[in-house]
């Protein structure tokens, strides 16, 4: 039984006694300071900057090109200097491309390599998506995976499974929720939920929120 | 850029040894380029400590799920996107 509080079960982790990855990351990281190659407080800055990022970046994003029909043009065009334009820092990926999700269209992002993801707007990615199953069968079943999310197409609607292998994070702009004509741009924002943006659920609807 | 959007495209069905951004159920397959993204160093050689130039275009390529997949359970017009540099594409009829 660990000694501090959480909801999980594991045997002490002593010093010297660290998962393997992490040993070999440290050791990686020792070398690479000597060699003069990054600075300790380079590595610490890049876990302060992605820690800093969380999900509601991306939804401002999002609630903007809801709002705004100009804005939603310049995001689908440049999907990094819109983000910049709301001050959100896309991050160091070179090409970030936003994708709309309409009535016909649904789109849902994996990265079946590794984990790329779109971490400037959306933070650190979650457990599920960096997992064997769902990098594996987001590309052979994702009918079968949206729907153990609990989310079911209508049968007019094409799914795009964007699988990204290299340079470019994908962003879903999900579809605008009915019922959210009076909401304001920050009320907007609160219904965007990182997985709306990874596509594989619909934003919540408008009651569903402060309840 | 060797290839324009609407064109066929197959990718090429030779084996990699090392590092590797072409995905394994993609090897022969055959789709469409959607867009072209822009070139980039090749990761493939930058993984070992080259410059990893000359830089590869990168195309975001879609496949026809069933084109894929044979047994795939979803729509006949679903389909799958992946962002696939020049050197692993080849023209397709």
């Amino acid at each position: 039984m660990s000694d501090h509080d959480h909801d999980h079960d594991h045997p002490p982790i002593a010093d010297g006694d660290e998962p393997p990855a992490a040993a070999r990351v440290r050791a990686l990281e020792a070398l690479l300071v000597e060699k003069g190659v990054i600075s300790h407080e380079d590595v610490r800055e890049g876990i302060d900057w992605l820690v800093s990022r969380t999900p509601a970046d991306g939804a401002r994003v999002v609630a903007r090109a809801w709002v705004d029909p100009d804005y939603r043009e310049r995001l689908l065009a440049d999907g990094r200097e819109a983000a910049r334009e709301l001050g959100v820092d896309p991050g160091p990926a070179p090409v970030l491309v936003a994708v709309e999700n309409t009535e016909r269209v649904h789109h849902m992002v994996v990265c079946t390599l590794c984990s790329c993801y779109p971490r400037g707007l959306l933070g650190p990615p979650p457990d599920w998506y960096k997992s064997l199953p769902y990098r594996s069968r987001a590309v052979s079943d994702p009918r079968g995976v949206l729907a153990e999310f609990g989310t079911t197409l209508d049968d007019d609607v094409e799914l795009r499974v964007l699988d990204s292998t290299a340079d470019i994070r994908y962003l879903v702009i999900p579809r605008r929720p009915e019922g959210t004509q009076d909401l304001t741009e920050d009320e907007l924002a609160a219904l965007v939920t990182r997985d709306a943006m990874i596509g594989v659920v619909a934003p919540a609807a408008p009651a569903a929120v402060g309840a | 850029m060797s290839y324009r959007p609407g064109q066929r495209v197959r990718v090429e069905a030779r084996e990699h040894q090392g590092h590797h951004r072409t995905p394994a159920y993609l090897k022969g397959k055959t789709g469409t380029v959607e867009r072209v993204h822009a070139a980039f160093r090749n990761p493939e050689t930058r993984a070992y400590g080259s410059d990893g130039l000359p830089e590869q275009p990168l195309y975001l390529v879609a496949f026809a799920q069933r084109d894929v997949w044979p047994d795939y359970g979803g729509h006949a017009d679903d389909r799958l996107f992946v962002d696939v540099f020049e050197h692993w594409l080849q023209e397709a009829q």
